[in-house]
C-alpha cells in the first residue's frame, strides 16, 4: 500500500513536470510585440555571453523595425539538439549558433536551412565573400562555392607558456617544435618550476585535426570531407603515429598531463599547475583574467622535418545558421542583423575582447592600425597562423557525425594514454570506427 | 466482509478514470510507439529523410562490441549499486534503530543526501576525486594510490558507483528503518530469552521479517541503477574514459541527443523496454515467492 502511494506520487510529480514544461514552451514561443522579433539561440556564457547580449542590444537600439532576442540554450551540443527538435516540431528559431563539428550535419540538411549568401542577396545586400578571412569563410562554404552560414566566433589552436616558470627552470627559448616542448617539460619537472610540464585542452582538435593541417597531412579523403559525403578517415600515417607515440611516452614520463576532453586544460594552465598549454585562442580572455603570472602566446609546435610544416591550423568555434520556413519580413531583419555584425568596427571589437579571430580582413587591418597587437603581444599569433593560402589538406575538417568521431578519437587516445594500447592500434581503431560512422552518415545526407 | 462501491452509471467511472488514461497514453504509450516506429528507420537529424531499414538498426547494434560491452558495464554497475547500497543502508538502519541518544539527529543526517539533485551528486564526487585538486585523491596519493579517473576506467567506475550508492542510501535507509521499527519487540525479546546473540537474532528473526521491505528496495534500486543514475554519470564522467562508464541509458542519450542518430537510439530504447519487462517478470515471479509477508 505504502509502495503504491509512493509510485502514484512519483507519477503525478512527473506528469506535473511535463505539463509545466509544455506550458513553458508555449509562452516562450509567443510573439512579444509589434516589432518583428528575431529569435537567436546561442551557447555563450560568462564574459562571452555578456558581449553577445550587448551586440543584440546595440542592434535593437540602432533601429526600431526589428528586435533580436538572444536566448541562451545550453552548451553547443545542447543548443544544436534543441534547435533540431524545435525544427522538427515546426518551431525553430530564426538563427542558431552551431559549433564547427556540427557543420556537416547542418550542411547536409538542405531544406532545413537558408544559405546566408542567398539570404543576403534576397534582402538586397551586397555579399562579398572575399572580404572574409579565407580559412574561416572556406569552412562554411560548399564545394560549389556558396557560403551557407555566417561565421560568428572562430578560434584556432595556439600555444601558451608561463614566463615565470620558464625563468625559474632556466628556459631561454620559447619552444617551437614538439621535441623542444618535450625538452622544456623535462627541465620544468627537474627544476620543480611547476608540478606539470605540459597539458592540452581539446585533444582531438589540437593533436589530430590542427596537427594534420599544420603538417599539411590529410585527415580524411575528399579533401577532408569538403568534397562530399563519401569521405573516409586517413589518419593512420607514420606522422600521426609518431606524435601519438610521443604523447604517450611524455604522459608516462610525467611531462604531459591529459586533463579531459574539452577545455579542462585551460584551468590547469592559468592556475599555474602546468607551465605549457595548447588550446583555443579564445581561452585568452580567461587566461588573462585568471593567471597570476606573466604568460606568452606562441604558434602551435610542429615537427620541423615534416615537409610542408608549418602550414596553417584549423578553425574551431561556431557559425550562425538561418532556419527555413520563416516569413520574408523576418528574413529581411536577419539579413540586416548580419550586415550589422559584419561591419569592421563590430568585428574588430569582438576580436579584441574575446580572442576569437577577426572574420574579415578589414577587421584585422583595423585592429592592427589601432595598435592593439603591439599593446597585447601574442594576440595576433592566431591570425598569423590562419592568414595564409590554405591547401586541400589544410582547409579544415568537415565530416558528418563528427561529434561522435571526435569522441571516438578521444576514447582511443585515452586508452592509449592509460597504457592499454599502442599509438598504432589507437589509429587503426580510430580509422575503422570513424569510417563506420561516416558510412552511416553518407546514407542519410542529402547532397 | 469486503465493502464494495458499485458505480451505477457508465459515464462517471469513465470520466473518473479518463485523466489517468490520458496521461498514460500521452506520456507512456505514445513515446513507446514512436520509439518502436523509429527503431526501424534511419533518418537524418532534421527528420527530412527517412529510410525504412527493417531490423538493421538492431543488427548493427548487436554486432557492435561496444554495445555488448555496455551491457557488461550496466550489469556490473547496477549489481554493485544495488548490493552495496542495500547492505550499507541496512547496517546504518540497524544501528540507528538501536541508538538511544541523538537518534533523531542521526536519522536526519542520514536522510539529507536524498534531497540533493543527482547532477549535483555527480559534480560533488567528481570534485572530491579530482586527480589534481580533489581532497580524496590527495589522501589516496598518501596511501600510494595514483588516482586518475580521467584516464583509468576502473577508477571511473568506482567513482560513479560511490556517487550513485551515496545518493540512494538515504532512501533505502528510511524504508529499512520503518521496517525495523514495525518488528514487534516481543519477538526480539523472545529470541534473547532463547539465548540468541545479536547476529543470530538478526539472521533468524529480523532479516526474514524485513524481507518484503528488502524485496521492494531491491526492485527500486535496480530500476534506480538502470535509469536514474543518468545525471550522476553525465556530470561525473560523461560515460568515459573510453566508454568505461557508459551504461545502456547513457548510450541511448548519447546516440540520440549528442550524436543525433535517432534510429539507433530508438532501437536501444526498445531493447531497454524489453530488459525492463524481463527484469520485472523475473523479480515478481521468482524472487517475490521467497518473500515472507
Amino acid at each position: 500500500m505504502k509502495n503504491e502511494r509512493f509510485a502514484a506520487l512519483g507519477g503525478w510529480a512527473r506528469s506535473g513536470l511535463a505539463v509545466a514544461l509544455v506550458s513553458a514552451g508555449l509562452t516562450a514561443s509567443m510573439p512579444a510585440s509589434a516589432q518583428t522579433e528575431i529569435q537567436w539561440w546561442h551557447s555563450m556564457t560568462g564574459a562571452l555571453g555578456d558581449r553577445l547580449n550587448s551586440l543584440a542590444d546595440r542592434f535593437n537600439k540602432s533601429q526600431s523595425e526589428y528586435k533580436v532576442t538572444a536566448v541562451y540554450k545550453g552548451s553547443y551540443p545542447e543548443s544544436m539538439t534543441a534547435g533540431i527538435a524545435a525544427f522538427r516540431a515546426g518551431n525553430a528559431p530564426h538563427i542558431i549558433q552551431v559549433f564547427e563539428v556540427g557543420t556537416a550535419t547542418m550542411m547536409a540538411a538542405k531544406g532545413a536551412i537558408v544559405p546566408v549568401e542567398k539570404l543576403m542577396k534576397d534582402a538586397g545586400y551586397k555579399f562579398d565573400r572575399t572580404a572574409y578571412v579565407p580559412a574561416v569563410a572556406g569552412f562554411y562554404t560548399t564545394n560549389k562555392g556558396e557560403m551557407l552560414s555566417f561565421p560568428f566566433n572562430s578560434s584556432t589552436t595556439v600555444f601558451y607558456y608561463n614566463k615565470d616558470a620558464f625563468a625559474k627552470a632556466g628556459i631561454a627559448k620559447v619552444p617551437e617544435t614538439w621535441p623542444e616542448v618535450a625538452a622544456a617539460a623535462a627541465k620544468i619537472k627537474a627544476s620543480n618550476a611547476a608540478s606539470c610540464g605540459y597539458t592540452s585542452s581539446w585533444a582531438s582538435w589540437v593533436h589530430m585535426e590542427s596537427f594534420s593541417a599544420w603538417h599539411n597531412v590529410a585527415f580524411a579523403t575528399e579533401n577532408n570531407g569538403f568534397g562530399g559525403t563519401k569521405a573516409r578517415l586517413v589518419v593512420n600515417t607514420p606522422v600521426h603515429e609518431r606524435h601519438l607515440n610521443n604523447l604517450a611516452q611524455w604522459a608516462k614520463d610525467g611531462w604531459f598531463l591529459y586533463p579531459g576532453r574539452t577545455n579542462q586544460g585551460d584551468a590547469k594552465f592559468y592556475s599555474g599547475e602546468c607551465a605549457m598549454f595548447t588550446g583555443s585562442s579564445a581561452a585568452y580572455a580567461n587566461v588573462k583574467r585568471n593567471a597570476k603570472f606573466d604568460f606568452g602566446i606562441a604558434k602551435l609546435p610542429y615537427y620541423s622535418d615534416v615537409p610542408g610544416a608549418p602550414q596553417n591550423t584549423v578553425i574551431g568555434g561556431a557559425s550562425l545558421w538561418v532556419m527555413s520556413g520563416k516569413k520574408p519580413a523576418e528574413y529581411k531583419g536577419v539579413a540586416k542583423f548580419f550586415d550589422f555584425l559584419s561591419s569592421p568596427e563590430v568585428q574588430a571589437e569582438w576580436h579584441q575582447a574575446t580572442g576569437y579571430l577577426p572574420l574579415t580582413i578589414a577587421a584585422y587591418e583595423l585592429t592592427k592600425k589601432s595598435g592593439f597587437y603591439d599593446k597585447n603581444p601574442g594576440t595576433d599569433v592566431s591570425v598569423q597562423q590562419m592568414i595564409v593560402k590554405t591547401t586541400d589538406k589544410s582547409r579544415g575538417v568537415r565530416l558528418g557525425n563528427f561529434v561522435q568521431i571526435r569522441d571516438v578519437i578521444h576514447e582511443e587516445m585515452e586508452s592509449m594514454l592509460a597504457g592499454k594500447q599502442t599509438a598504432k592500434q589507437a589509429l587503426e581503431k580510430i580509422t575503422s570506427r570513424g569510417n563506420d560512422l561516416l558510412a552511416r552518415f553518407e546514407r542519410t545526407a542529402r547532397e | 466482509m469486503e465493502k464494495r462501491v458499485v458505480f451505477r452509471g457508465r459515464w462517471l467511472p469513465v470520466a473518473l478514470i479518463a485523466p489517468q488514461i490520458a496521461i498514460i497514453l500521452v506520456f507512456f504509450y505514445w513515446p513507446a510507439i514512436q520509439a518502436l516506429v523509429q527503431s526501424v528507420f534511419i533518418q537524418d537529424a532534421f527528420g527530412g529523410r527517412m529510410e525504412f531499414v527493417g531490423l538493421e538498426n538492431f543488427e548493427v547494434l548487436f554486432a557492435d562490441e561496444l554495445y555488448l560491452n555496455s551491457f557488461r558495464i550496466t550489469a556490473i554497475f547496477s549489481v554493485a549499486v544495488a548490493a552495496i547500497g542495500l547492505v550499507t543502508s541496512l547496517a546504518l538502519a540497524y544501528f540507528a534503530d538501536r541508538a538511544i541518544r541523538g537518534a533523531l539527529a542521526f536519522r536526519t543526517m542520514l536522510i539529507i543526501p536524498y534531497a540533493v539533485a543527482p547532477a549535483i551528486v555527480g559534480v560533488l564526487w567528481m570534485f572530491l576525486f579530482n586527480p589534481t585538486l580533489g581532497i580524496v585523491a590527495h589522501w589516496l596519493r598518501g596511501f600510494g594510490i595514483d588516482w586518475n579517473h580521467v584516464l583509468d576506467g576502473d577508477q571511473a567506475m568506482i567513482l560513479v558507483i560511490i556517487a550513485a550508492v551515496w545518493k540512494q542510501i538515504s532512501y533505502n535507509f528510511i524504508f529499512f528503518l520503518a521496517g525495523l521499527q514495525s518488528i514487534p519487540k516481543s519477538l526480539i525479546e523472545a529470541a534473547a530469552l532463547d539465548g540468541a546473540g545479536a547476529w543470530r537474532t538478526f539472521r533468524s528473526v529480523i532479516f526474514p521479517l524485513l524481507s518484503p521491505t528488502t524485496f521492494f528496495l531491491l526492485v527500486i534500486n535496480v530500476v534506480y541503477a538502470f535509469f536514474d543514475t543518468f545525471a550522476i554519470i553525465d556530470a561525473a564522467t560523461e560515460g568515459g574514459p573510453a566508454k568505461a562508464t557508459e551504461i545502456l541509458v547513457y548510450k541511448v542519450f548519447y546516440d540520440g541527443f549528442k550524436a543525433l542518430d535517432i534510429g539507433s537510439s530508438a532501437a536501444q530504447s526498445v531493447v531497454l523496454m524489453a530488459i525492463v519487462l524481463v527484469l520485472t517478470f523475473v523479480q515478481f515471479r521468482f524472487i517475490e515467492r521467497r518473500v515472507q509477508y
